[in-house]
């Protein structure tokens, strides 16, 4: 299987070649969790997760909800 | 009088709790399920942090009920406008809701907010559709401009966040309630214990909001049903309408009718 090299939450990863957010989500065992995803600084709404494609070099947040005041 | 229908409302939204209950620093999840339950609160704040992708953590929101909970957001551990704005879009973006609670802190040591940029915050992301709720401090001009921009509360502290030191600043919350009143306001941050939330609530502030007061108590669950009685003790007592303060005393009982008073001896 080929992979591209992206950076998410500040570290450099290896993921699959060509995967879209979704299946990124996916492949990082994120599926059913509320997250919210930044791609090259930009949110990536749900809605587009499906026909957003993850590139090399992209650079991603994915956050989530902590406990805090 | 009933106070049945006295709720707290904001940007349209009514409460019947008027205590606003962190989700950080308990000890489990298990004893925050329990502190939330027992505080009646119906509005938790929750803060917006990268996943963790190298180990699998319980999710938070898996221990809070969305049909009894409303989520409020905050931007916790922003430091400057666009940091704050960014996180506001992400909770936004993942919760669905257009709550935020504006943080821009101005200092580590006392997680004092940076005021000049939590205005600007504000401005920014009220245009953009959010609702917002800025904490700062009893500044009365900041919170002016902050009425101006377009905010839905003003939410001050009382002392630092954690601090427990409880309300530091009576004159100036005072003073705040006094000339702000297009929108509620809240305080948050610095209580230590049930009393300090009964003041806030004597002053005629709208709510309180408190995390550590709770989450670190030796006993959250109780301490949360201690802040549940102390919120509304202090509301009633405030629509109760209080008796003035004097120097010197006014009889409870009558004067007349004492026995041995009377004719000389």
């Amino acid at each position: 299987m080929s992979s591209m090299r992206v950076i998410i939450n500040g570290e450099p990863r290896e993921v699959p070649d060509r995967v879209n957010v979704e299946e990124l989500i996916e492949y990082l065992g994120l599926r059913g969790e509320r997250i919210a995803v930044e791609r090259n600084r930009e949110i990536v709404r749900r809605a587009d997760w499906t026909t957003t494609l993850i590139e090399e070099g992209d650079e991603l947040e994915i956050v989530h909800f902590v406990g805090g005041g | 009088m009933s106070t049945a229908n006295d709720v707290l409302t904001v940007a349209g939204h009514a409460f019947r709790s008027r205590l606003i209950v962190g989700t950080g620093k308990y000890r489990s999840y298990q004893v925050m399920v329990e502190a939330l339950e027992r505080s009646g609160t119906e509005w938790v704040t929750v803060a917006v942090r990268r996943v963790n992708l190298n180990r699998d953590e319980e999710s938070l929101l898996n221990y809070i009920d969305p049909s009894r909970y409303k989520l409020l957001p905050n931007t916790a551990g922003c430091y400057t406008v666009e940091e704050a704005i960014r996180t506001a879009h992400l909770a936004r973006e993942a919760l669905g809701t257009p709550f935020i609670k504006l943080e821009v802190i101005g200092d580590e040591k006392t997680l004092f907010p940076d005021n000049q940029a939590t205005i600007e915050a504000a401005a920014r992301l009220v245009k953009e559709g959010f609702i917002v709720m800025p904490y700062v401090t009893d500044d009365l001009i900041v919170a002016k401009k902050l009425v101006d921009v377009g905010v839905a509360a003003v939410m001050p502290l009382a002392a630092p966040i954690g601090s427990g030191l409880g309300i530091q600043n009576y004159a100036n919350l005072r003073i705040l309630r006094e000339q702000i009143t297009d929108v509620p306001l809240i305080v948050d941050a610095g209580v230590g214990t049930a009393s300090d939330a009964v003041i806030a609530m004597e002053l005629g502030y709208d709510g309180v909001l408190m995390n550590t007061a709770i989450a670190q108590a030796e006993n959250p669950p109780l301490m949360a049903e201690a802040m549940r009685h102390a919120i509304e003790a202090g509301r009633k007592a405030y629509l109760a309408g209080r008796i003035p303060k004097k120097l010197y005393a006014t009889a409870s009982s009558p004067l007349e009718g004492v026995i041995g008073r009377g004719m000389s001896r």
